[in-house]
């Protein structure tokens, strides 16, 4: 069995930030693993800008973005091995891999770090009812075919679900050629950002229905129409249905953090998120074994991908620095008024101590005028007045590092009344 | 002229194929769908009955018993996945114990080994997470599950390697009688044969009223199914039925043979011999019965939805005989079809033989190997594998972990697959979780490297089913 101290799964935008940011911090021994062909993971298919306006303060495509940190993990002289599918991970932190050219091996490293993504939501786990033809794909599918391989899943497409790689997948198909008559989302809001509907949706005319959803598929072999429906308390309302005639259906309707291997090694899960349990140092219930990115909790922007990656990189770093020391007592992060999850749901009492803690979520509804309050005990750690909040938008506050109030047993973060 | 030619190629088809090579025979199996396995044999619940339901007496009951006895041996012969988990027929009102006592004794009567009633102490103990309404069950310790693609692919491989052929995309449009035999019409040209065998599912009918004086009417009868993801895939340990009662006739709840969870189904009649589209009618149904027998189903974790039609005939058995000289039919092979199908395939194979009477094929061998399933090897057998074919080292489908060389097998088996289901059909890649989001891309690019096929030509399931419609800005 080869000897790493980190093993990172994943070599796209979270494993590659992860990566560097953990040798930057003094690790020697890394082993990226991606099982794609190339690094960069989905960014790869993301060819449209607007990425790293935080990290760079530039606009990037997916591939650019990508390739600064690629670049990085080259210039650190960071190994990584492509093709490479992790078949198993155990709570003892036994990897093992398979490629065609190592064939199935094991590793035993004394960190690892989770960054393995999500994966879209398909149309049987969306229960829709009618035929199986052809022509239905979850968007990040179509758009690995349009824009990596040249290839025109249709031509007349309709759009359900109104996540950002749907609204992104509404303005390429039409720039390739297809007509998109409409975008359908089952919620009464949508689930991507505002910038993507403005410039993916409105800039080209194509109608947004929200509180609407495909209530039938048409077509034996390939897609001949979909009918759409408006949508009350979950149910469509009879005679609200409207026939669109089109070859293709996309799906936007979801992401699934992809944590099977995680739930395999035994961690804790977040019922919420669908990914590890972690604490503030983004280290799930197994010592040793950190997460970061997609596979935690979905994100909306990669920028945020880094940064959080980076941060389980010196996790990880001091982890193994300081020789894997006991896992230390930590409080418990409650959701209240409105706020969905949060990330990290733990927070080590030394980390208030000394450093700044971020916390990410979001919240479960659109809200106006709300103040986001960070409570530890009774004590009110941070307000933060807030215009508008929505589901698609992830939020993020830091509590700046300081004495802790004496006795607290938990730490609340909800939304209030302005 | 062929000797014989079996029209569809579903299980019953190629069941009666496989016995058929035993013989010294020209034969063709005639499909009008791209691949075997396309109809009523793919979407079903999967189950290999023990034989209680079926009336004593009947034929339906006899070949049960019969296909459900042999399918052990069968599944180690050809090498196809199957399981005897036992099956639980759950009765949950305490006055329906006469009927329960009834299937019991029907069951006895069938032959079917071992039936026993087990008490709610004893049922609570096999089954955790049978519902609080539970009283008793009736348990048959044969019952069973099988990969339906994987019997059915086993059985044409093998008969194809005993000389049998196949021709896809083939429709049976007209059938008349000759001195010597049978002249078909077909969407590829006429074909002659000496005998013909009816398999052809739900369309039987329409193939047997061409030519019988005696008219049968199959009503195609849909069948709609949830399938849950792995996770949810131990829920229950045997098949649970609901016994059943004036309310009808319930849904099963069982694992499958690749560990995943199966609902379903219902049985509404279609007017149309193609409509296996799902309504939100037919799964809210299944939603709302599957809970009766099973407590806390986790139906969240849905992968998919589908529905399959049951080639019902009207007086519920199966019809396997000579109806026309020379025209065989087997017709009406609705459940238990599928645990049925050994049974099937040998008595209507008979039926055949004592028309041509002819030699037995000395060639005849009777085994066949699966694809391999290399995660059922070592370590280091798996790593030789790898070493022999880096195919085998490199995932395509994450879900499933089913490898490049998994799929190559699957495409260059005769017959092979040609189409992405086909693949999924036999190598299970697009089976799982995310239904084919991530290697959908990648089978469709070792379809057309394999076939020589253009990536446009290569289909979701033949016909039009094509994925990719063109080029980007190609109309631009």
């Amino acid at each position: 069995m080869e000897q790493y101290e980190l093993v990172i799964i994943g070599g796209g935008p979270a494993g590659l930030a992860a990566a560097v940011a953990a040798r930057q911090a003094g690790v020697r021994d890394i082993l990226i693993l991606e099982r794609d062909r190339e690094l960069g993971g989905i960014l790869n298919q993301c060819i449209h800008n607007g990425f790293g306006l935080h990290t760079f303060r530039e606009e990037l495509t997916g591939p650019e973005y990508a390739q600064r940190f690629i670049r990085q993990v080259q210039d650190l002289e960071i190994p990584y091995k492509l093709g490479t599918m992790v078949l198993s991970l155990d709570k003892e932190k036994t990897i093992t891999a398979m490629n065609p050219e190592d064939g199935l091996f094991q590793l035993r490293p004394k960190a690892v770090i989770l960054a393995m993504g999500c994966r879209e939501r398909p149309r049987g786990a969306l229960n829709i009812p009618g035929t199986r033809p052809a022509g239905i794909y979850t968007a990040g599918t179509a758009q690995r075919l349009v824009n990596m391989e040249g290839y025109l899943p249709g031509r007349e497409c309709v759009i359900l679900g109104s996540g950002d790689i749907g609204l992104i997948m509404a303005r390429r198909m039409t720039l390739e050629g297809a007509h998109v008559p409409v975008v359908a989302e089952l919620m009464p809001y949508s689930g991507g950002l505002k910038r993507n509907i403005v410039q993916c949706l409105d800039d080209f005319g194509i109608p947004l229905k929200l509180s609407h959803t495909v209530v039938d598929i048409r077509g034996r072999e390939r897609l001949e129409g979909v009918t759409l429906a408006r949508v009350e308390n979950g149910r469509p309302v009879p005679g609200t249905e409207e026939y669109y005639p089109c070859d293709t259906l996309l799906l936007s309707c979801g992401l699934i953090p992809e944590n099977e291997l995680t739930r395999e090694a035994g961690a804790v899960i977040n019922p919420v998120t669908n990914g590890p349990a972690v604490n503030d140092a983004l280290e799930t219930s197994i010592p040793g074994v950190f997460a970061a990115g997609n596979v935690l909790h979905v994100h909306d922007l990669v920028d945020y991908v880094s940064q959080e990656a980076a941060a389980a990189g010196r996790s990880a770093a001091q982890y193994i620095q300081q020789g894997e020391p006991a896992l230390e007592a930590a409080l418990p992060v409650r959701c209240y008024g409105g706020v969905r999850y949060t990330v990290p749901s733990a927070i080590r009492h030394q980390s208030l101590r000394s450093e700044d803690v971020t916390i990410r979520f979001r919240v479960d509804n659109v809200y106006q005028n709300k103040t986001i309050v960070l409570r530890a005990g009774s004590e009110i750690v941070l307000r933060r007045k807030k215009a508008v909040l929505a589901p698609g938008e992830m939020e993020t506050v830091t509590w700046k590092a300081g004495a802790l109030p004496e006795g607290i047993t938990e730490i609340r973060l909800g939304l209030e009344e302005a | 002229m062929l000797d014989v030619i079996i029209i569809g190629a579903g299980v019953s088809g190629c069941a009666i194929a496989r016995e058929l090579s035993r013989w010294k025979a020209d034969i063709l199996v005639v499909e009008q769908e791209e691949d075997v396995c396309c109809g009523t044999s793919k979407a079903n619940s999967a189950i290999v009955h023990a034989g209680f339901d079926a009336k004593n007496g009947s034929l339906m009951a006899k070949l049960n018993v019969q296909g459900s006895t042999w399918m052990p041996a069968l599944s180690r012969e050809l090498d196809f996945p199957y399981r005897q988990i036992g099956s639980l027929v759950v009765m949950l009102r305490p006055e329906d114990r006469p009927r329960l006592n009834a299937l019991y004794e029907n069951g006895v009567k069938n032959g079917v080994p071992g039936l026993r009633i087990v008490e709610r102490e004893e049922l609570v103990s096999m089954e955790p997470n049978i519902s609080d309404d539970a009283v008793a069950a009736l348990y048959a310790p044969t019952g069973g599950i099988v990969c339906p693609f994987g019997l059915t692919y086993a059985l044409a491989e093998n008969a194809a390697a005993n000389g049998v052929r196949f021709q896809f995309d083939t429709r049976v449009e007209a059938l008349e009688k000759t001195a010597s035999g049978w002249r078909l019409a077909t969407s590829q040209g006429p074909l002659e044969a000496r005998v013909v065998v009816n398999a052809a599912g739900v369309w039987a009918d329409t193939l047997h009223n061409q030519v019988c004086p005696d008219p049968i009417t199959i009503q195609p009868r849909r069948g709609d199914y949830f399938l849950l993801d792995h996770a949810a895939g131990s829920h229950v340990r045997h098949t649970v039925f609901q016994l059943p009662g004036p309310q009808g006739k319930g849904v099963l709840v069982s694992p499958t043979v690749h560990g995943n969870l199966i609902v379903g189904p219902t049985a509404i009649d279609v007017p149309d011999k193609d409509s296996t589209a799902t309504t939100q009618m037919g799964l809210d149904e299944v939603r709302f019965k599957s809970s009766a027998a099973v407590k806390n189903l986790p139906l969240r974790q849905t992968i998919t939805s589908f529905a399959g039609l049951r080639a019902h005939e009207l007086g519920h058995e199966f019809i396997i005989r000579e109806s026309a000289p020379g025209f065989v039919d087997c017709a009406g092979i609705e459940s238990p079809g599928l645990s049925a199908a050994p049974a099937i395939g040998k008595m209507a194979a008979g039926i055949v033989a004592s028309i041509l009477k002819p030699e037995p094929n000395p060639d005849f061998r009777p085994t066949r190997k699966g694809i391999l399933d290399p995660r059922q090897l070592s370590i280091p057998e798996r790593n030789a594998l790898i070493q022999r074919d880096p195919a085998y080292g490199t995932v395509i489908c994450r879900c499933e972990s089913i490898t490049e060389g998994e799929i190559v097998d699957a495409i260059h088996r005769v017959p092979g697959a040609r189409s992405i289901d086909g693949v999924k059909r036999r190598t299970r890649a697009g089976m799982g979780r995310c239904q084919g989001g991530f290697c959908s891309p990648r089978v469709l690019e070792i379809l057309a490297r394999e076939t020589g096929l253009s990536p446009e030509a290569i289909t979701k399931s033949g016909g039009s089913s094509r994925l990719i419609l063109g080029r980007n800005k190609d109309t631009l």
